[in-house]
């Protein structure tokens, strides 16, 4: 059934950010550690799974793909309720900021795809 | 009395509104790609821009800080666009993720969300030195800021930093988060973000889950969950880094 995918889902994110809470409470610090990578990474050990007993079926996967296609709209509307002004209003300080961090960025991106090892397989 | 009722209607149902709205917006946005730009500006990357000169738009009318979503009848959309949808439908795309790719990368996926955050806070740390702050507390505050905007306030709580110098790492990281969804279109054929191993060593280089997911969506969706994996543990990463180790070092470096 549907319902099986979604609550899959709904399964993977409340143990993953429950761990990810844990997580930064034993180090320390004031934030959610990595709780929707833990997520990821429940979610595709579960679907992997060679279980008999536990087989993704057809409508199951529907009730997964739903979300997975929905990414995009509920990312468009993430992009509407950015606090747009408050970004262009900040100040050259911020602004400056911003850009230098974005641009150091992605001038790293190709120095460390470089060091990876196998990577002239995937070019 | 029509157009009351309708009114009535649409405020009584604001997610449902935000589906209708963003659909539409979508719609518009496939349509502009294939008429204006051939296909060649991928329809979701003309949407997010859309979704941001709306939430400029918003921010304008209301004064407020959540974009479009201060508008009453639009306010489903905080909703749609919350952290709660996001992470669920990010977790969603890694159905269907290669494990293998997976590990292959992992070790750099790993390395590339530290070397991001020292980056992020450095150059944000060098550029608040540039425009006159001398402390340590400011520098290392706004150097936190342009990793995420949330790493910003945590790091500037953590220290005791102005209220003013937090509220301006916020705005280094929303400024951040924000050309991270423009950019990340328009830059990704030259950095050769196309493979789930560049995208893992982006994730974990920009950080930012926002800019990064609309990023990534506006270049290609199969490229998602690599970089939204390795960009969730940023924002962790950074809240330990950044009032620790490397606040230590700008007081060593700064002096005071």
């Amino acid at each position: 059934m549907v319902i099986y995918g979604v609550a899959l889902l709904a399964f993977c994110m409340l143990t993953g950010v429950f761990l990810g809470d844990l997580l930064g409470q034993l180090i320390g610090v004031q934030a959610n550690v990595g709780g929707v990578g833990l997520s990821m990474l429940l979610l595709i050990v579960l679907v992997n799974q060679k279980h008999p007993r536990f087989n993704i079926s057809v409508p199951t996967e529907k009730g997964i793909n739903f979300w997975n296609a929905m990414y995009v709209p509920i990312v468009v509307a993430m992009a509407a309720k950015q606090n747009v002004v408050e970004a262009l209003s900040s100040g050259w300080l911020a602004i400056t900021a911003g850009i230098a961090a974005v641009a150091a960025g992605f001038l790293l991106i190709p120095l460390i795809a470089r060091l990876s090892p196998g990577q002239h397989n995937d070019r | 009395m029509i157009g009351e009722t309708f009114i009535r209607v649409l405020e009584g149902n604001t997610l449902i509104v935000a589906f209708a709205v963003i659909g539409a917006l979508v719609w518009f946005s496939y349509f502009l790609s294939a008429k204006l730009t051939r296909g060649k500006l991928h329809g979701s990357a003309i949407a997010i821009v859309g979704g941001l000169l709306l939430a400029y738009y918003g921010g304008i009318r209301t004064d407020g800080s959540m974009g479009l979503a201060d508008i009453p009848l639009f306010a489903g959309l905080g909703i749609m666009g919350g952290a709660m949808f996001r992470d669920f439908a990010i977790i969603a795309t890694a159905y269907g993720v290669r494990f293998d790719e997976l590990k292959k990368a992992g070790l750099i996926g790993a390395i590339s969300v530290i070397i991001g955050v020292v980056v992020s806070f450095s150059v944000g740390a060098i550029v608040a030195y540039a425009f006159g702050y001398r402390d340590a507390v400011a520098i290392s505050t706004i150097g936190a800021g342009a990793a995420t905007y949330i790493v910003g306030p945590v790091t500037g709580t953590a220290l005791g930093a102005d209220s003013s110098v937090i509220a301006l790492s916020v705005a280094a990281g929303l400024v951040k988060s924000v050309l991270v969804m423009i950019a990340t279109p328009l830059l990704a054929g030259r950095v050769g973000l196309d493979n789930p191993n560049s995208a893992m060593i982006y994730g974990g280089l920009m950080g930012t889950t926002s800019g990064v997911a609309a990023g990534l969506a506006a270049t290609d969706p199969k490229l998602v969950p690599y970089g939204a994996m390795t960009a969730t543990f940023y924002t962790g990463v950074g809240c330990l880094l950044a009032p620790s180790l490397l606040f230590l070092i700008v007081l060593a470096v700064i002096g005071n």
